[in-house]
Parts: structure tokens; sequence; C-alpha cells
């Protein structure tokens, strides 16, 4: 493909899809996709609603598992390592591929326990003033901490849903992944609350490589570095965000960020 | 006409002002000036229909109450006044009497006067009946007709027929509530009857049950003694621990059916299990008692045997057990509905953060839905508790207190069905007693479905 010529030779490649195609029972809802995922990057998948970006973003930590009648083909590599591997466990993937979704989605528990629940699986902290500091480190780290330091034990479905929404980018970090996949995590929220996600997103980019799906063609402008256009199950175009915006190489392309259709 | 035959009528009488409503509201709205109505046909179609038949329909209740009376009044003023000494006398009379009128016979040959009654309240009655029918066939057409007349563009049928469906749905919930309050009351007053023999103190902390069933006799100076004791602790300790041993068989196997229905069982398993466990709450309760008698009972007693324990066959734990058994499909179907309605959202976040399934579901699942749970099992319990039949057959119905499963007890329910059956005086404090148990069983399931309401409540508020 033709993006990976454009990559620098400095940057690593974090993610690789090749030739990946996924079926629901009959229908096949993505068409054979090949795509590099570089480390440290924000890359956007935009596109129609039914395109096909969110199933691709669950494949990449194999969240489609959980639905029974969906079918995963071709290669998936996380640091060239095939995740789709039988012998590959499950659960250290999404410990390194972590997943932000569309609606806010709080555990039924405390703001300490929404974070401290992945820590907790995966024995990352031996003592409680370790899992202290997690949850210290993960809610500053999502700008969270200065709102509900003084409120760690009251639920964390009382908060807003733009706090809701941070709190499981907070719940994501404590788990230290590599690459966090968001599925639209702004689209339950208003404008003021998306943009503090936004910012969030960018700061996160230092450490973690992010993915993030949109309807909001200007949220992807604003945030991503490169921007990949889905259509019916296809990618039709990928590329740095500017480059797609501004001189799209597809005529579908043009006519999508245009608002043409979609 | 008799009562159903007016009901009838009166339904076809409404299906019939029903069209006529729709049809002129029709007419109104499709005329050459069109006016553009205010509800839809089908509103004054029912407004006319509820018109026409609602008033009559009250006359026909307002006639069942109040015209029974008036023709007893009536037919015993035609009786000698000097067979009228007190009124269940009077009552004793009016039953021979209607008997006759109604051609059912009656013990014994009846006096002349007897018969001249009963044909005046025949006659009365056929009047009454006639009147009635012709009374409500003007209401109705009254209530047709002008109701039919208002129809115009501005008037708001919707409105009316909605009020008309809130005031029919306010009266179902008073029917049910009053219902419930009648059922209290009366028992209250047989409680109270039962409280002036014996104190309440000794009958709710009283710890030996020994209602002996003779109430001749009263010996001089000690009038409880001869009355036998009414200690309710005994009956309670029996209800409580074959409830205790029923919800320590039903709660964790409800539970793992519930969870493997749920979350692990394909659609198709699911769909043939649930029916099936199902069943299980439609089996009569007697059959559980027989099985628990023929079955096992006997198993336990064996089982005991064999390593050297006493277990007799009707126990506390064959009742409880059994018991327990029934309860299964209360907890594993509602806590079912309940897991499968926690928010896939949920269970996402939990599997994304790479949380096994079985880490999700005592983790996040459970905890999400354990208000739904607590309530499942409170009613339960109650259903525990008020059970009768299994105990009455299996739990060996020895009203001691003890704390030892294996022994035979008794419970409150079984104490009521053996208090009221077989030949008893109903002023006597044995058979008395059975309101003031049934009240205290009452009182005891009521507090438990407030507490289930509470918790239920404060976790919601607190969870969504």
């Amino acid at each position: 493909m033709s993006e990976v010529t454009m990559l620098n030779n400095a940057e690593k490649i974090k993610m690789t899809a090749r030739d990946v195609k996924v079926f629901y029972g009959d229908n096949q809802a993505i068409h054979g996709i090949d795509m590099d995922i570089v480390e440290n990057e924000v890359i956007a998948f935009i596109g129609p609603s039914g395109c096909g970006k969110s199933t691709f973003l669950r494949c990449l930590n194999r969240m489609n598992d959980t639905i029974d009648i969906c079918r995963v083909s071709g290669e998936i590599a996380l640091d060239g390592y095939n995740i789709y591997d039988p012998a590959l466990d499950v659960v250290q993937l999404r410990a390194q591929v972590g997943m932000v979704f569309q609606k806010p989605n709080p555990f039924p528990k405390s703001i300490y326990d929404n974070i401290a629940y992945g820590p907790k699986l995966h024995g990352l902290a031996s003592k409680k003033s370790d899992l202290d500091d997690i949850v210290e480190s993960s809610l500053r780290r999502a700008g969270l901490w200065e709102e509900v330091k003084d409120r760690l034990h009251q639920p964390g479905t009382g908060l807003s849903g733009g706090q809701q929404q941070r709190l499981c980018i907070a719940r994501t970090i404590a788990v230290s992944p590599e690459v966090i996949l968001m599925d639209e995590p702004c689209s339950a929220l208003d404008p003021i609350a998306t943009s503090i996600i936004e910012e969030l997103i960018d700061e996160l980019k230092q450490n973690f490589t992010i993915v993030i799906v949109t309807h909001n063609m200007q949220q992807a402008a604003r945030v991503s570095d490169r921007t990949a256009f889905f259509h019916l199950g296809n990618l039709i175009e990928i590329g740095g965000t500017n480059d797609v915006f501004t001189n799209p190489k597809q005529k579908k392309t043009e006519d999508y960020i245009t608002g043409r259709y979609g | 006409m008799n009562n159903l035959s007016l009901i009838f009528v009166l339904l076809i009488f409404m299906a019939i002002a029903y069209q006529f409503g729709m049809t002129r509201s029709r007419r109104m709205a499709g005329g050459q000036n069109s006016a553009s109505m205010h509800s839809r046909p089908h509103h004054y179609g029912m407004m006319v229909g509820l018109w026409a038949v609602l008033p009559p329909f009250l006359l026909l209740l307002l006639w069942n109450w109040l015209a029974p009376g008036v023709l007893q009044t009536l037919t015993l003023a035609t009786v000698p006044a000097e067979l009228l000494t007190d009124s269940e006398q009077a009552a004793v009379l009016m039953r021979r009497i209607s008997n006759l009128a109604n051609n059912f016979g009656v013990v014994a040959e009846a006096a002349d006067w007897e018969v001249a009654a009963a044909s005046y309240l025949s006659a009365l009655q056929q009047k009454s009946a006639l009147m009635l029918t012709a009374l409500m066939f003007i209401l109705a057409s009254l209530g047709l007709l002008l109701s039919f007349k208002k129809i115009q563009p501005s008037l708001r049928a919707r409105h009316q027929v909605e009020k008309a469906l809130m005031a029919v749905l306010l009266l179902c919930s008073t029917v049910a509530i009053l219902t419930t309050v009648g059922i209290v009351l009366s028992m209250v007053g047989e409680t109270l009857k039962f409280f002036s023999f014996i104190s309440p103190a000794d009958f709710f902390f009283g710890t030996t049950w020994n209602p002996r069933f003779s109430t001749v006799g009263l010996a001089e100076g000690s009038l409880t003694g001869s009355q036998g004791s009414f200690g309710l602790l005994p009956l309670l300790a029996g209800t409580l621990l074959v409830a205790l041993i029923a919800m320590l068989v039903a709660i964790p196997l409800g539970l793992m059916v519930a969870i493997y229905l749920a979350e692990y069982a394909p659609q198709r398993v699911r769909n043939t299990v649930k029916p099936i466990i199902e069943v299980l709450a439609g089996i009569p309760t007697i059959v559980y008692g027989f099985f628990a008698l023929v079955t096992v009972g006997p198993f336990f007693a064996e089982f005991g045997q064999s390593i050297g324990m006493t277990i007799r066959a009707t126990s506390a734990l064959t009742a409880g057990v059994v018991m327990g058994i029934m309860i299964i499909p209360f907890i594993s179907s509602l806590s079912d509905d309940i897991l499968t309605q926690v928010p896939k959202s949920l269970r996402d976040g939990s599997l994304g953060l790479g949380a096994t399934k079985s880490e999700t579901i005592r983790q996040v699942v459970l905890p999400a839905a354990l208000p739904g749970i607590v309530g499942a099992v409170l009613l339960a319990v109650s259903r525990a508790i008020g059970e009768t039949m299994i105990v009455v057959l299996a739990a060996g119905n020895s009203p001691s207190l003890t704390a030892n499963p294996f022994e035979a007890v008794s419970t409150v329910t079984v104490t009521i069905v053996n208090q009221l059956t077989g030949d008893n005086d109903f002023a006597s404090p044995q058979s008395l007693v059975a309101f003031a148990l049934g009240l205290t069983l009452f009182a005891i399931t009521l507090l438990l479905n407030i507490v289930a309401l509470v918790i239920v409540r404060k976790y919601r508020e607190q969870y969504e």
C-alpha cells in the first residue's frame, strides 16, 4: 500500500493488518483491508454509517469475539505477532490494546474501583498503596483527578457524561496499554466535554498509539495525524490528515468530506 | 332479565353506540364545510358508547346493592310480627321465604303465611327486574341520544375518553388495594377476639405450643392452663428453619442456573431449558409433598442410618430441601431476566480491559444485577414462608422448639391448617388462634417485601 512508503523510516509500525475480512453470518462486512498503524500516532477512521470502520476497530483487540456469528479472516499483528494466533491469550491482548466505547460505560462501582478494576485483574499492584498510585496517576492523565479526588468512593455512574467518558479513558490507561481504541468516544457528549476529550487525546499521544473512529470530520481533522476513509467495507483512502482533507486522491473521499453524501 | 343478560345487552348496545358516534363524526368531518374535528372518529364513538353504557351500568350496580334490602323489608312486613323476635330469626325466615320464592324447596312443610310471603316476594322480584330493565333502557337511550347530539368539531371527545379510561384503571387498582385492606381487617377482628382469651405476650413469646382440643370444663382458677398454651415461637422457629434450608438449596442452585442460562447457554439451549425449569413452578405443591414423603424423606433417613445419624424421614430437612427445589425456578427465572437486562456495554467495558468472562460476570454483571436478584430472593423467601402443603406432609408436624434440621418441626402454616380443620367451635381460642397466626405470617411477608423494596430502591439510586 502506498501509505507505507509515506512513513518516515524512523517511525515504528505498531500494528499491521493484511487482507482482513469480516463476516457476520453470511454478510461480508469488510472486504479485505490492509493497513499499518504507527506507534504514537493518532489515526482516525471516518466514513458513512455501516462502512465497517467500527467493525474493523473491534478486530484490533478481538472484541468481535464476543459476537457469536462474527468471523474474521486475514492477519492482524501487534508488534509483528499475529493476534489471531490460537496460542495467543486474548486477555493479554486486551491489556495491551485497550478500548473506549461510544457510550460512557462506567461499572456500577465507585470511581476508585472503576480504575482499580483492570490493575487488580492483571495483578499490576501488589500493595494497596501501589493501587492508590495507579488510580491517582490514571485519573491525572485523564484530566479527571482534580474533579473527583474528594469523592473517589462515590459511584462512577454519578458523574456527568463527559466525566464518565474520561473515567472510562482513565480506566483504560490504568492497565498501561500500548494502543487505545476509541469508538466514537464523543458522540454522546456535548461540545465542551468533547473539546476536553480532544485535548486529552492530544496529550495521550505521547505515550499511546490511538485509533479513533469518528463521525465528526472536524474532529478527525483536529485530533488525528492520519485519516483513513472507509466505504462499504473497503478502505478507500488513507494518508496524512491534511492531505486527505485538503487534497483527497479518491473521488469518493472528496464527495464524502465535502458532504455530497454520507 | 337477569344481571348477566343485562350486561350482555349493554355490551351490544355499546358497540352500536360506538358505531353511531363514529359514523356521525366521520360524516361531520367529511361534509362540504369539512370542519376539522378535535378528536379522531373512534374517540367520538367511544365517548358515545361510554355515555350510553356507563350510567345504566352504575344503576345496575346500585340496584343490586340496594334492592335486596328493600325487597326484604317489604316482604317481612307481611310476616306475622310475633315471629320476628330478633334479626337472626328474621334472617332465617327470609332465607326460607326466598328459597320458596325461587322454587329451591325448604326443609319441613311450608306454613301458609310463608307461601303467601314467598309469592309476594317473587312478584316483587319480577317487578324489580322489569323496572330495572326499563330504567336502564331509558338511561342508555338518553345517554346515547344526548352525547350523539353533542358531537361537534369543537367537542373534546378524546379528553373525555381518556379521563374515563383513567377512572376505570383507578377503580381497578382501588379494588386490589381494598381487597388487601379487607383481608387484613377481617383477620384483625378475629385476632382481637383471640387476644381476649390469651394475652399477646403469651402468644408472641410463649415457647410451648399445645392447644388442647377441649373447651369443655374450664377448670376453676387456671383458665389458661385448661385452654392449652399458644406459644408462637416453636412454630416461627420451624417456619424459619424450613425456609432457611429451602433458601440454602434454592439460592445457589437457582443463581447458577440463571448465570448459565443468561451468560453461557447458546440461544437454542436457553429457549429449551428455561421453560422446562419453569415447569417446576407449575407443579402443584401437594405433588411436591408426595415426592418429599415417599422419596426424599426415606432417602435421607436411610442415608442418615448408613452414616450412623438419626435423621427422621419427615423433618425440617426433608421439607426444606423439597421446598428449595420448588423455589428454584422463582430465583432462576427472575434472575435470568435481570442478568440479561444488564447492558452489553458494561460487559464490553470489562472484556475490553482484559477481564475473562467469569471475572466479568462475578465483578461487573452480578453486582449490577444485585438489587434485582435480592428482590427475586426475597420474593422466594416470602413464598417459602407461606408455603403450606409440602410442610404439612413432610415436616413431621411436631411443634417443638429446635434448631436441629433432622428433627420433625411444625410451621405456622401447618398449624393454621390443623386448627381450622376438623370439628371445632369457631369461637374457641383453638380456632381463633389461626387468625392470629395468619396475621403474623402476613406481617412477616409484608415486612420482607418492604425490606426488598427498600434494598432495591437504594441500590438503584446508587447505580443508575
